[in-house]
């Protein structure tokens, strides 16, 4: 893939010795990992291994016990989630969360990365130039028709895709999806994958998975945690093949 | 405010204001373990608590009413029957508001606390038609009066004592009940997951309902305890809804021992304060500092680190 | 907004309801009510400012705050301050021991103005404090309970002992406030006496005035994207949270603004009935303020006017004819809406009467959501401003009975 690195700062994301405890239990134990810019990394692992505390981690829903996130540089920890948003990370949670009382349209704008203040808000004019952006991104995840429809009356598949729309709209630097096929149909699984693919061109992606042949079509490398620590990481097919995943996840 | 009392004097007084803040915070912690039980277990607030409680109270006023009239003989035992009565009016009745009203409130918490409010209106205007605008007293039986010298500056009201063992001794019934029976595992479990509650066979709308009556019936007895200590109006109760969601909630709304804990301590803290400063200062100094810690530690004293 | 978006505005729904209560406000109630009565509706109004506060702060915000009656009674006592002021120069307080003080502190024994009571001499100072006051007091609370991501229940309840704290301060400081019966006996305002009938019903106008600029700030607020963001929070912060917005600012904004209304509220308030107490500050005044708003709406600013007007209106009748029966029916007004029509009359307005309206005036709406857009041309060739300008409805909302 890409030459051994010596300097954490030619990452994009550098997690490094990431640790969470709650009452003692280690939810995420010593955890490091590095993303490089433009990459697509998948993090599977069995219910429990903490990978959906990783990303709460990056973007910043949980507080870390230890250890340290740098984003293009900066260090995440120490930030409040709003501000981890506009240095460039965007999160996607398992359960769609979209504002189910505006339209599709109106959950776009409201992402639009403009008018994020309290004043900025209340000046907020929806312009040309915010009208393109969400006309943009929603031919992207494939909402050109409903724009106009409330998002309540969208389809759980729908409203994955409006979620990712919700993030793709701030641009953000990195892209952090938490199953983001969970509950769609074969057919929607499809597209999901080829949304992916066109988001990958700009942007860096890290996604939390179960479905192994989706995992198989995205991925460029993937790491398996288990029990809050990095078990194996590599290429897809590295993975499988590492006796140590067998046993723990994949083998049965 | 300290000058003037030697330090044998202070601790004498410090001493004697405990002591008289006891009878508070035994109302405190019945008050706040009903509560507790409700709000801590089950989410719901019930701004109709101060009612239940006065409802208890005046169903000690009758008791103690009847049994003068009728069983004069036997009034020195009439209290342990009003308590008896006063938790199974008060269980009734909140039993009937629950399935008439609560029941469809819970996945609207500020919604409950509107209805409730209006709940205590009414009950409030209840007393008032019922029982009259005015306080009415209740005569303590013989063995109740008095105080026992403890030493030459400290008098331990006998009354305020009892009442203290009662609420202890509730507390440790209900700490008994929540931890170590079949029901208190029941609530427990429809608490943390009630579909799978349900999917195991547990019934938790009647799980519901008898802990919101348990919680009512306790405040019964709280309103006993408090005809020990002041007189009883229709009013009165709304005097102590805040304080007592204070104690619940700066306890820590999941621990029934922080609940205890601070009961003792917000009840300690005002009547102590009472003795140096005005009352209404004192109470105001009591909820400022309430307030205050509840500012920079929302969960309270001794609720534990929830996982996110 | 240019002159013809404006007579556009004025025949759509929205601006003929406003219409409507402009005329019953401005124009009906004037000419079949005394002065007297006049007076009291004026009064009843006093309260509509902080059921408005609670629509953009709970119905939308998901905000209760059972506290109201502190900003109230903070902007009446501001006002109350400067009357009672002019009202006790040192010839018209001759015979007190201290003249050129209030007439309580003297009683009191006070010998000396107090501090803070010395920039009350000036109207502008009192004028920026009747809104300043409050919402100072609400950005403490706010950053101090919002920050920590306390809100819900707990807030409400702190509200309510912050209520209860005040209360008892001014009840207990009575050499400095006027203790429980309040400070009383206002004359002048700037020379100009209040008391008259004349004077009354001026007074009534320029709160009616007062009123309608709190709508439309209300109704700017709401049209704008910070409208929409108040209602996500609501619905979905953590979403909102991370879709890159501090969602802490936005709540204090919101319960400021809803503290400055209640603050003109009250000062109105003192105005038209000359006097301030602190049973209008306490527990129960609060919460009272929540059914005017509940029973209205939460979810419409004027439905907010009406229940505030509705509710009162019952409460005096009820208190000439029936005193008992009042708490009664104040209680199981609370429990019905609550049980009954969560959206106040508002959203029995939206379910029944408007599908009405629109057969009767044959308008093609688009289905009661009014959120959703008519779905007309393909967004592609949209031009800008088919989506500027909403068909907003003033009085309703979407409201899922879910949420509280």
């Amino acid at each position: 893939m890409s030459a051994a690195r010596k300097n954490s700062s030619d990452f994009l994301l550098a997690v490094e010795g990431l640790t969470v405890s709650f009452d003692g239990f280690k939810a995420v134990d010593n955890l490091s990992f590095y993303l490089d810019p433009k990459e697509i990394r998948v993090i599977i692992g069995p219910n429990g291994a903490g990978k959906t505390t990783v990303l709460d981690l990056i973007c910043g829903k949980t507080k870390a016990t230890s250890g340290s996130i740098k984003f293009a540089g900066k260090e995440l920890t120490k930030l409040k989630e709003h501000q981890i948003v506009h240095s460039g990370v965007g999160r996607k949670f398992q359960t769609p969360s979209v504002f189910e009382d505006l339209t599709v349209f109106e959950n776009l704008e409201v992402s639009y990365p403009k008018g994020h203040s309290v004043i900025g808000a209340l000046a907020f004019k929806r312009d040309a130039e915010v009208i393109a952006a969400v006309e943009e991104v929603s031919a992207t995840i494939f909402l050109t028709d409903v724009l106009n429809e409330s998002a309540a009356s969208l389809s759980h598949g729908q409203k994955q895709w409006l979620e990712i729309g919700m993030l793709l709209i701030q641009k953000p630097a990195l892209l952090m999806l938490d199953e983001p096929v969970a509950g769609m149909s074969v057919a929607e699984r499809k597209k999901t994958a080829e949304l992916l693919r066109v988001i990958t061109k700009d942007h860096t992606v890290l996604v939390v998975e179960h479905d192994m042949q989706f995992v198989g079509d995205i991925a460029d490398r993937v790491t398996v945690m288990h029990q809050g620590k990095v078990l194996s990481e590599g290429s897809i097919e590295h993975v499988k093949s590492d006796p140590k995943v067998i046993e723990v996840y994949l083998g049965h | 405010m300290f000058d003037g009392y030697t330090s044998s004097e202070l601790m004498s007084i410090f001493a004697m204001q405990g002591f008289a803040g006891l009878s508070l915070f035994s109302v405190f912690v019945l008050m706040a373990l009903g509560l507790a039980i409700i709000f801590g277990q089950m989410g719901v607030i019930n701004m109709a608590h101060g009612e239940f409680m006065i409802l208890g109270a005046y169903t000690t006023y009758l008791t103690s009413g009847f049994f003068q009239s009728y069983l004069p003989g036997l009034f020195g035992a009439y209290f342990f029957i009003a308590m008896v009565l006063a938790f199974l009016v008060c269980a009734a009745l909140g039993a009937l508001v629950e399935w008439l009203i609560i029941r469809r409130l819970y996945h609207r918490p500020l919604d409950t606390l509107l209805a409730t409010w209006g709940l205590s209106l009414i009950m409030q205007q209840a007393y008032r038609s019922i029982f009259g605008a005015r306080e009415v007293g209740v005569d303590l039986p013989e063995w109740m009066m008095g105080a026992i010298q403890v030493t030459d500056m400290v008098e331990l009201p006998i009354n305020g004592l009892f009442v203290m063992v009662i609420a202890l001794s509730i507390a440790v019934a209900v700490y008994l009940l929540m931890y170590r029976s079949g029901y208190g595992k029941k609530v427990r479990a429809v608490v943390q997951n009630r579909p799978m509650a349900e999917a195991v066979g547990i019934n938790s709308a009647g799980i519901d309902r008898a802990t919101f009556a348990l919680g009512c019936g306790i405040a019964g007895i709280a309103g006993a305890a408090f005809t020990m200590i002041g007189s009883t109006g229709p009013s009165s109760g709304q005097a102590y809804i805040v304080d007592t969601f204070l104690v619940v909630v700066f306890g820590g709304a999941q621990s029934l021992v922080g609940t205890i804990v601070s009961a003792f301590g917000i009840s300690q803290a005002q009547s102590t304060m009472e003795f140096f400063l005005s009352g209404s200062m004192a109470k105001v100094l009591t909820l400022l500092v309430v307030v205050g810690i509840l500012m920079i530690r929302p969960e309270g004293l001794m609720a534990l680190k929830v996982r996110r | 907004m240019k002159s013809s978006a404006l007579v556009k505005w004025f025949v759509s729904r929205e601006g003929l309801y406003y219409l409507i209560l402009a005329a019953l406000l401005i124009v009906v109630l004037p000419l079949f009510l005394d002065p007297f009565r006049l007076n009291m509706v004026g009064k009843y109004l006093t309260y509509a400012f902080v059921a408005i506060g609670l629509v953009m702060c709970w119905g939308k915000a998901g905000i209760l705050s059972l506290g109201q009656g502190v900003f109230f009674g903070l902007g009446g006592y501001c006002m109350a301050m400067f009357l009672k002021l002019e009202a006790s120069t040192p010839e018209a307080t001759a015979i007190q021991s201290t003249p050129g003080i209030p007439d309580f502190m003297d009683w009191n024994q006070i010998t000396e103005l107090p501090w803070f009571w010395e920039p009350f001499n000036s109207f502008s100072f009192t004028l920026l404090a009747v809104i300043g006051v409050p919402m100072l007091l609400a950005f403490i609370i706010g950053v101090a309970m919002f920050t920590r991501r306390v809100g819900g229940v707990y807030f409400a309840i702190i509200t309510q002992a912050i209520a209860a704290i005040l209360t008892i301060l001014i009840i207990g400081q009575q050499g400095y406030t006027g203790g429980v019966n309040g400070i009383t006996d206002l004359q002048t305002l700037n020379g100009w006496d209040i008391r008259t009938d004349e004077a009354r019903i001026l007074l009534y106008f320029v709160c009616v005035g007062m009123l309608f600029l709190c709508l439309f700030v209300a109704r700017f607020v709401e049209n704008r994207k910070l409208g929409r963001i108040l209602v996500a929070m609501n619905a979905q912060e953590n979403r909102v949270r991370f879709s890159g917005y501090d969602v802490a600012a936005f709540k204090i904004f919101v319960f400021c603004l809803a503290a400055a209304f209640a603050g003109i509220g009250g000062a109105m308030f003192t105005l038209l009935v000359g006097f301030m107490s602190p049973s209008f500050i306490g527990i129960v005044a609060s919460i009272e303020m929540v059914i005017f708003c509940a029973l209205g709406g939460r979810l419409s600013i004027l439905g907010a006017v009406y229940g505030a007007l509705l509710v009162n209106a019952a409460k005096s009748g009820f208190s000439e004819s029936f005193p008992e029966l009042w708490p009664f029916a104040m209680g199981a007004l609370f429990i019905g809406v609550v049980l009954a029509f969560p959206n106040g009359l508002a959203g029995l307005y939206r379910s029944y009467v408007m599908p009405l309206e629109d057969r009767l005036f044959k308008r093609n709406k688009a289905p009661a959501n009014s959120l959703v857009k008519p779905a007309a041309a393909k967004p592609a060739v949209a031009k800008p401003d088919a989506k500027k300008t909403d068909d907003y409805d003033a009085m309703t909302d979407t409201f899922s009975p879910e949420k509280s």
